[in-house]
């Protein structure tokens, strides 16, 4: 048997999931579609002694509107899902077309989206995309509640989150985008299904052909998502331009400090941080 | 280290298997050594190459990335399930005509992909065809027969 033993709870309330966090603090791990965690178990580099398994808690696969435009994606909703989303708007685009990079499709019908941002991944999709949006991540604790800005919610060390050990994320509030908003992503990995190499994550906001408000997150550049802000004030008050897009690529592969590893060197990637956001920005002004 | 079991009821191909398993045991193991299905095939065990691809609820899942005790009323389908007695289901005949297998080994979990998806999206075009296929790792056959396989079963499939 490849995994170490653990013990085995299928909570059937958030209440029961929080209780069972709270009495094994740092032993426990939360099950959800397992396709980051199992891995890791696989190997034995994760060794939980109890695994909290959070299928059966109600309420956690819902995709829910909030206010108009906005919604709130629950723990468990699973990349598939999202992939082919409901949600009406530049949101609901931006969500399905990320959704689809992640992973494979057997991949995609287990994993879910609140266990891709507990896990942390720096080259995540769905981790670029809360960074880019602001999103709010809802936690709970046997004992507490708190909402987290997705810009504290990931610290800067790969696979690590502000999240204790007897907390839950139990959903992710994603704002609402105007109807007019653009909206990109682009993405380089080697092999289709493969973590991203770099990606970018973009929504811009447009008065006419002036650009008023724009966001990009990248992954795969850091310990987590990060923001390419100096690309976003080129961008913010500037025409719809090709030479604007070439100006903030520019800026954003310029303020990025990758590290180099075996999928390709810090020149590499900062060149692929260009092309992906120019790639992205393309999408989003079109 | 073991630990205590726990009684499962499986459906698997319709067919229910009580088993006594620890919780660490995946669902391939499961199916392998509990209920006697070996058709089932483990690769990586990591959830990279797809060989041990099942049907859970209809969808495709890594059974290496599962753990038994999570599959609870579910209807689990195997390789076993998908002839009907002598007669091969479209999509094994399909590998047989197109030389869609060479050693083998990662036949099985084509197969129960290429099946989920044909069941569920029966006009699925060739683009994202290979997309799908590309979720699963073959070492003999270049993937070309694979695909040209799964694109005769699904003009089977649809007439």
């Amino acid at each position: 048997m490849k995994p170490a033993a653990f013990e085995y709870h299928a909570p059937r309330t958030v209440e029961e999931a929080l209780s069972l966090l709270h009495e094994h603090q740092d032993e426990a791990k939360v099950l959800a579609g397992g396709q980051s965690l199992v891995p890791a178990m696989n190997f034995r580099l994760a060794r939980p002694a109890v695994l909290v398994d959070i299928a059966h808690v109600p309420d956690l696969d819902r995709i829910e509107a909030t206010d108009p435009g906005g919604v709130t994606i629950g723990a468990r909703v699973r990349h598939l899902d999202l992939e082919h989303n409901t949600i009406a708007g530049p949101l609901g685009s931006l969500i399905a077309s990320t959704g689809r990079w992640v992973g494979h499709y057997p991949i995609r019908v287990r994993g879910t989206f609140g266990g891709s941002l507990a896990h942390a991944d720096p080259a995540a999709e769905w981790c670029a995309l809360a960074c880019a949006l602001d999103a709010e991540v809802h936690c709970r604790s046997a004992s507490s509640e708190r909402t987290v800005g997705a810009g504290d919610f990931f610290e800067q060390m790969a696979f690590t989150t502000c999240l204790e050990p007897d907390e839950l994320l139990v959903g992710v509030r994603l704002p609402r985008l105007s109807d007019s908003c653009g909206v990109g992503m682009a993405e380089f990995a080697r092999r289709w299904g493969d973590f991203a190499i770099v990606l970018a994550v973009t929504a811009v906001e447009r008065d006419g052909d002036s650009i008023t408000g724009a966001r990009i997150a990248l992954g795969g550049v850091a310990g987590g998502p990060v923001r390419a802000l100096n690309a976003e004030a080129v961008l913010n008050g500037g025409p719809a331009t090709a030479e604007t897009v070439a100006a903030a690529a520019a800026a954003a592969a310029d303020e990025v400090d990758p590290t180099g590893d075996i999928h390709g060197s810090a020149d590499y990637r900062r060149d692929l941080v260009r092309t992906m956001v120019t790639r992205a920005l393309d999408q989003a002004l079109a | 280290m073991s630990q205590e079991r726990v009684e499962l009821t499986l459906t698997v191909n319709g067919e229910r298997h009580d088993v006594r398993v620890e919780p660490r045991k995946t669902l391939a193991d499961t199916l392998r050594e509990d209920c006697g299905l070996t058709g089932t095939h483990l690769g990586c065990e990591h959830g990279v190459c797809g060989a041990c691809t099942v049907l859970v609820d209809d969808e495709p899942v890594r059974s290496c990335l599962m753990f038994a005790v999570q599959c609870g009323s579910q209807a689990i389908r195997t390789v076993e399930g998908l002839a009907d007695g002598d007669r091969l289901h479209p999509i094994q005949q399909a590998f047989w005509e197109h030389h869609g297998l060479q050693c083998g080994f990662c036949t099985p979990g084509f197969l129960m992909l290429a099946t989920s998806v044909l069941e569920s999206r029966p006009d699925i075009g060739d683009e994202e065809l290979r997309e799908v296929l590309a979720s699963n790792l073959c070492r003999c056959t270049g993937y070309q027969n694979i695909i040209t396989s799964v694109h005769a079963a699904r003009d089977q499939m649809r007439s």
